[in-house]
Order: C-alpha cells, then structure tokens, then sequence
C-alpha cells in the first residue's frame, strides 16, 4: 500500500508540473482565440471538447496503467475469470451518451449562429484560382463592383532559401482583402478553376471554394489589424503559394478607401466607354 | 526416411507445395496466399514509407530543399494511397487467408482459385500506378482523395493509368471479400455457431461486407472520372451541369466505410492478443460483436464529416455531426471492454502484447481527435490542417499498423514453427512507439497553430514542430527496416515453437501444431 501512496503523489506531483508548463505553453500550443465573437465562441467550443477528451483520458488510461501495474504476472496475479457485468456494460454505454449530448448542444448552437448570414452590410465575392485569390466588392450599384487580384508576395528567392525569410513568410500578399471594422461582412465563396478553401483562423471562418457553387460565410471583425490565413483545399502545384491576408481598416478610414476604389473604378468605366463602340457598352452594362 | 523420399513423392495426405516460382504463381492454398499477401503488403509498407520520408525531408525545414512542388503532391497522393490499398488492406487479407481457415476449423479457404487471382491481381495493379510516375506529367497529384476536378480536367494524363489500378484493386478486394464471407459462413467446424465464433472472424465477416457494400461505389467514382475525362460527360463539371462536391460524396460514402474497413480487424487482432497475455477471456464477448455491427452499419451514415466546409445546410451538418458522434459510442464500448479483460488479468508483456496495448492507449488518442473532429463549429478550424493528418495518422498507424505488427508477432510461431527473438522485439516496440509518437504529436499542435495539410513549405512558426516530425519519422522508417531483421532472423535461426506458443492462447489454431500443417484442418475438430 505504501508504494500505492508514493505512486499516487509522484503521478500527482508530476500532474501538476505538466499542468503548470502546460498553461504556460498553452497559448502556443492551442487552437487561436481568434478576434471574432464566433471565433471566441469556437475556442470555447474547442476548450470544452478538448478538456472532456483529457478527462475521459485520464480515467480510461488511469484505469489502464493502475491495471498494468497491479495486475502483472511477475507481482504473482493470479487471473480472475469474470467475463461479463451488466451494471458497467449499461455505464459505460449510458454515460457516454450523455456526454455527447452535453457536447452537441452547445455545438449546434454555434454552428446556427455561424449559418445566420442575415443583415450583412457589405458583401465581398471571394473566387480562387490556381494560385491566387480575387476579391469583388460587390457594390450596390452593380456597375460599379470592383475587384483585384491578390498574389503571394514573398519573392522566390526566399523560398529557394538564397534570401533570409522574413516574419511574414509565406503569408504576404501584394494586395490584401480589406473589410471595415464592426460591420457584418458578407463572403460570396466561389472558384474559377478547382476547388480551394478560404479560411481566415482568427475569424474561425471555412469555406471550400468550388466552382460553380456559391457558398456563404459571414464576419464582424471588432479590431482592426492583419489578419492572415492559407488555401486549405488541395488545388494543384502552387496549392501551398496562396495565402489569404485580410486587412480590417477602422470604419472611417475604410470607407475613404472604398470611395477611392469606387471613384477609379468609374473614371475606369467612363475612359472604356468613351473609346468603345456601343456593343462593349451592353456588354458591360449588362453586368 | 531419407530427405529424397520425400521431396519427390507424397504419400500421405498432407502433400506439399510444388518447387520454386510455380509454387506462388499457381498456388491455391491459404497459407501460401496469405503468405504473398503478407510479403507484398510489407515490400507496399517499405515503399510507401520511403514516399512519406521523401515528404518529411522536405518539410525538415521551411523552403524549398529537395523537391519541387509538383513532385511533393506526388509524394503525397501516392504515400496515401499505397499505404492503404497497397500497405494496410492487402495485410489484413493476409492475416485473412492465415487465420480464418485455422480459426473456423476448416481445411482451407472456400474458393481457393479465386483467392489466387485476388491476389495476383495486386502486383499488376500497383505495377500500373507505380509506373505512372515515369510518364509524361507524371503520376497522380492530387491527394489520395483526388477530388474533381483536380483529378479530371485538372488530372495528369496519367490518370486514366490510375483509374484503371484502382478498378483492378477493387476487383481484388471484392473477390477476396466473397471468398471470406463463403469461408466463415460455410466452413466453421461442427458446434461453432456464429456466437461462438472468434472475434476476428466476426471483425473480418463484416469487414468484407462492408467492402462488397462500398468497393463498387468508388470504381462507379473512378468510372464517372473516366467519362469525364474521355468521353466528355460532365458528371463532376460545373461548366457542363454536374457537380463536383457530388464527387465527393460518392468518395466518402467508399471513404468512410473504408476507415472502418481498415480498423474492424484489427480490432478483432487486439481482441485475441489482450485476453490471451492477461490470461483472462475477453470481456463482453457478445457487445464486442454488437459494437462491431453497430459501427459498421453507422459508417454508411457519416460519410459527410469529411465535407463539413463544403457548404452543405444546416440541418445536413447536424445530422452528420450527431451521426458521427454516435459512432463513438460503441467505439468506446469496445475500448472499455479491452480494459476491463486486463482488469484483474494475470499480465505479461511480451512483444505482441506491447503492440496490442500501445493500439488500445493510441488508437484512443486518435478516437479523441475524432471526436474532436465531429464538432462541426470546431471542424472548421481543424478542417485540412495538421490536426487532420495527426487523427487519421494515430488511428492507422498505432492503430491498424500496430495490430499488423501485434498480429505478426503473435502469430509468428503458428507460422513458423519458430519463435523470434523477444529481446529484439521489444526493442522494435520501442523504436516504433517512441518513432510514431515523436512523428504524429507534434502535428496536433502545428495544426491547431493553423498549418495546412498538402503543403510543401510552410510559415517559420511550424518550424520546430516540423522538425521534431521529421526526426520521428526517421526513427520510425528505420524501426521497421529493423522488423524486417527481426522476422528474417526469426524465421531462420529462430527457437522451436510449440503448438501451444502462448501459455494463455485460446482457440483452435493452438490446437494445431507449429507449424501448421498446409491443409489446416483435414477433418474437422468438434467445437463444444
Ligand atoms: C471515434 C471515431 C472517429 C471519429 C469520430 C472520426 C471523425 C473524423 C472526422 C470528423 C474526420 C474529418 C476531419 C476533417 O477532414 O476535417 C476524420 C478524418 C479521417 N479519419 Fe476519422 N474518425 C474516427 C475514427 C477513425 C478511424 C478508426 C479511422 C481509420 C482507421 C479514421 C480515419 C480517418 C481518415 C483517414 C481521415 C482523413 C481523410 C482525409 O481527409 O484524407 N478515423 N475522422
Ligand atoms: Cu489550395
Ligand atoms: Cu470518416
């Protein structure tokens, strides 16, 4: 019994060390927060899954090692011949259950809530190609939607390691998404070629971009900032060389831009028309 | 009796095989078949691993090293689907054609020249998708799920050659499926009534339903690519009125079943080795069984955990969701009944025993970060990240590789007529555990830090946990070459074994001795 003592303070002892270096390594080693209410609600998620998971853990391999310990051979063991029992048979079924239920619940409420694309204030149309990202600002005035292409800007040598590797390796654009803070931004995602998925992690938004499909996703992003994600979706050579970065202006500051963008894309328009006959004109007019 | 005697004829019964090549080419018996399928999953496993290592070289560092990006899908697409259809599969067909002849109390398999061709099919197969890597575009790029249109208008021209190695798999596996299900169902001894049937068999007899259930759907998948590449149908082509998130849920309505297809065995391996070195019978024989059917006829329901990003409604995801975390229900079961036959046992831990333990405490780990997985909110951010390729790795690598390992070690002896060296065993046990644990854990850290799978270079923040896999991988590639030398070794210079090769084995096979003679039971033993 003795050793069954100095066993259990070890384990203990050496329980709360891992603990201890664990909540210092913690924020490294999980899943981002993120910036958005969603985001936040599926770390959440993420925290209560994963701390039932390590529960669940504990007792079935404790169970386990407490069993491998006591009941070996070499400590003269003589085996038990039980091979049935009902009560646990009916607990380990029940209980389970249960858990899961208290696992779907809030689950399904976050998942309604991220399906609840409703009263956005802008939307954005995000189409990937093999290997880059093009965003529309889908305008009310439909005419004058703009869009641009977003490229990978980490130069070549960096890759092929002639050039030290900045901090933002990889995850550089020469043109991000820029969205305002604290509105509701609409996600139109689709694709020209194959299939890609565009994920912002800090957002804790997915989506596949498929072509011929037109998927939605929303965000309301209260801190501006860069925020940085990747394809996910295997789509060819350059699948790894096309990052997502998503800049998110204070609201003022966005909209000045917007005007900006809005006011180029119509001097665009006017100097096209002005040199084009009448059939580029339908053609455009007609979106 | 002199040596000529008997090499040149037979006179008892029990006659031998032929000599040389012919013996394998034209072979009909269950050993010998089990036997190539034993080989050639192993020679499958060294090639896949040599891919898997070509991969972790060049993800050691962040940049581009040694291979081009193009080269690196290759890598990726043909480690995966080596790995399962040639590696894991073909194995626990062997460990079939090996097992279920001597655990039903039969003489052989039922259909024994189809058990030939199911199993000469396999070369042929593999030979055609291998050798698309020295065509024009090289070989398959586009992940072992090759999603359309990636893999159509977007494919290699070689792809047409991997459409066709996958159709002549699932004819093997499909063959090979009816002629286990003919076997258990038509040659079990006298008295062994379905309920007194071992768990391996039961594993097994679903396990090939499940195959005969999804094997036509993925080469209805490869067909419908075939079309659209060739004949100009547009079942996966958006620009022609098809849809390519269809194709993917014809290939996960094969690919879920399919993970279970590679599980239910070995689960029914864990379930001889655990009673047999706790010297304990197993515990809950019979929800053991209903756990196994319940899980099988729920794998038809979840396939669509896979598309949780692809846009589906709300009330799809939830379904799915619910549907897959039920699963885990009477996978814990399982779990719980493992533990509760070591509970109060009388353990030793010799190599085959370690194996099955690490599968139990392992493969949970990977049940876990399924469950995980299933939360549909939380999927979203998992969803094609390391965290991925950390669940499947520790639910098919500790998992079912580790039950092949267990299963070889196990019964080696009853093979053999030889014992391995236990001492080099424990120590492959060791290397492989530590190898596999060094390789996958890592991964779940750099995938919840936002590391996509299917890249060849990588953001500077993965780079630790990058290496540290690398190294793993190394230790673990290495570990089986030194299995190789363990099983050579034993095989030729091993100890005697005795028909009894476990003091706690349960189960007719034992009853036979080591070896066992090449037609298992020549009349049939009563099972009371
Ligand atoms: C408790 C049981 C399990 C649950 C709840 C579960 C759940 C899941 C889920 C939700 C995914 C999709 C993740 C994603 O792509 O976002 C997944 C992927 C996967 N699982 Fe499991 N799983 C379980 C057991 C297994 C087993 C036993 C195997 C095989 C032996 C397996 C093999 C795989 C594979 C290969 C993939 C990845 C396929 C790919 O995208 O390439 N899983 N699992
Ligand atoms: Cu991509
Ligand atoms: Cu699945």
């Amino acid at each position: 019994m003795n050793t069954l003592k100095s066993i259990t303070t070890k384990v203990a002892l050496s329980l709360s060390l891992v603990l201890a270096s664990g909540l210092a390594l913690a924020d490294e080693l999980n899943l981002r927060a993120g910036v958005t209410e969603i985001s936040k609600s599926v770390y959440d998620l993420h925290n209560l899954i994963l701390l039932i998971c390590v529960l669940i853990g504990v007792v079935v391999y404790g169970v386990m090692f407490v069993s491998m310990y006591l009941h070996r051979k070499s400590r003269g063991h003589e085996p038990a011949q039980f091979d049935d029992n009902h009560v646990l048979e009916i607990a380990w079924t029940i209980i389970p259950t249960l858990i899961l239920v208290g696992m779907f619940i809030p689950s399904y409420g976050v998942l309604k809530e991220m399906y609840n694309t409703e009263n956005a204030e802008m939307t954005v149309e995000v189409r990937g190609y093999q290997w880059k990202w093009e965003y529309k600002y889908v305008d009310e005035d439909y005419n004058n939607s703009f869009s641009f292409f977003s490229n990978l800007a980490t130069p070549r040598a960096q890759i092929k390691n002639r050039q030290v590797k900045t901090e933002t390796y990889l995850l550089e654009v020469d043109e991000p998404l820029r969205i305002p803070a604290n509105r509701k931004v609409k996600f139109l995602v689709t694709a020209e070629d194959v299939i890609h998925a565009w994920w912002v992690p800090d957002f804790g938004i997915k989506r596949d971009a498929i072509p011929g499909i037109i998927n939605e996703l929303w965000a309301i992003v209260p801190e501006p900032g860069t925020y940085r994600g990747q394809c996910t979706e295997l789509c060819g050579k350059d699948h790894g060389f096309m990052p997502i970065v998503v800049e998110v202006l204070p609201e003022v500051e966005f909209d000045l831009w917007y005007q900006d963008k809005v006011a180029e894309k119509i001097a665009l328009d006017q100097s096209k028309k002005s040199q084009s006959d009448p059939e580029f004109l339908t053609v455009s007019s007609g979106g | 009796m002199s040596e000529v005697v008997h090499t040149g004829h037979h006179d008892d019964h029990d006659h031998g095989p032929e000599k040389g090549i012919l013996r394998w080419l034209y072979t009909t018996n269950h050993k010998d078949i089990g036997t190539l399928y034993l080989w050639f999953s192993f020679l499958m496993l060294f090639i896949g691993g040599a891919l898997a290592l070509v991969i972790r070289t060049e993800l050691f560092q962040p940049g581009l090293q040694f291979i081009e990006p193009a080269f690196f899908n290759q890598m990726t697409t043909n480690h995966g689907l080596i790995m399962v259809f040639g590696a894991i599969m073909p194995a626990f067909v062997g460990l079939a054609n090996w097992l279920l002849p001597m655990q039903v109390g039969a003489p052989d398999m039922a259909l024994p020249r189809m058990n030939n061709l199911s199993f000469w099919i396999m070369p042929f197969a593999f030979g055609m998708m291998i050798s698309t890597f020295f065509m024009d575009g090289g070989g398959p790029n586009f992940g072992w799920t090759f999603y359309a249109p990636l893999s159509t208008a977007y494919g290699p021209p070689s792809t047409t050659y991997f459409i066709f190695a996958v159709h002549l798999m699932g004819a093997s596996s499909i063959m090979g499926s009816i002629n286990i299900i003919a076997t258990i169902l038509n040659m079990r001894a006298p008295g062994m009534t379905l309920m007194k049937m071992p768990l391996f068999v039961w594993t097994w007899l679903i396990t090939a339903f499940l195959l005969i259930a999804v094997m036509p759907v993925l080469a209805g998948a490869v067909t419908m690519m075939l079309f659209d590449i060739h004949f100009g149908t547009s079942f996966f082509n958006a620009a022609g009125g098809g849809d390519p998130v269809m194709f993917q849920h014809i290939f996960w309505f094969f690919g879920h079943p399919e993970v279970y297809i590679m599980i239910l065995p070995a689960f029914g391996v864990v379930s001889h080795i655990i009673p047999t070195f706790a010297r304990k019978p197993l515990f809950g024989y019979t929800s053991m069984v209903y756990a196994i059917a319940s899980i099988a006829i729920l794998s038809f329901v979840v396939w669509a955990h896979h598309m949780f990003t692809v846009g589906m409604p709300l009330f799809g995801q939830a379904f799915f969701m619910g549907a897959t975390m039920v699963i885990a229900i009477p996978t814990g079961v399982k779990v719980f009944n493992w533990i509760a036959t070591m509970w109060r046992g009388s353990m030793t831990f010799e190599t085959p025993m370690l194996f099955a333990l690490a599968f139990v405490i392992l493969f949970t780990m990977g049940g876990f970060s399924g469950l995980m997985l299933s939360i549909v909110p939380a999927d979203y951010q998992y969803h094609d990240t390391y965290f991925v390729v950390a669940h499947f790795h520790y639910v098919l690598v500790p998992g079912a590789l580790f039950s092949i390992i267990a299963a070889v070690y196990f019964w080696f002896p009853k093979w053999t007529g030889k014992m391995y060296d236990e001492a080099l065993g424990k120590l492959h046990f060791w290397l492989s555990f530590i190898g596999v644990n060094v390789t996958f854990f890592p991964q779940h850290f750099v995938g919840l830090a936002g590391m996509p799978r299917r890249i060849p270079d990588y953001a500077l923040q993965f780079a630790d946990f990058n290496m540290l896999s690398s190294v793993g991988a190394f230790i673990f590639g290495f570990s089986q070459l030194f299995f190789l030398y363990v099983l050579i070794k034993g095989i030729r210079s091993g100890k005697p074994a005795e028909g009894l090769s476990w003091e706690g084995a349960k189960g007719l096979e034992w009853t036979l001795p080591s070896p066992a003679p090449y037609h298992s039971f020549t009349n049939p033993p009563k099972v009371s």
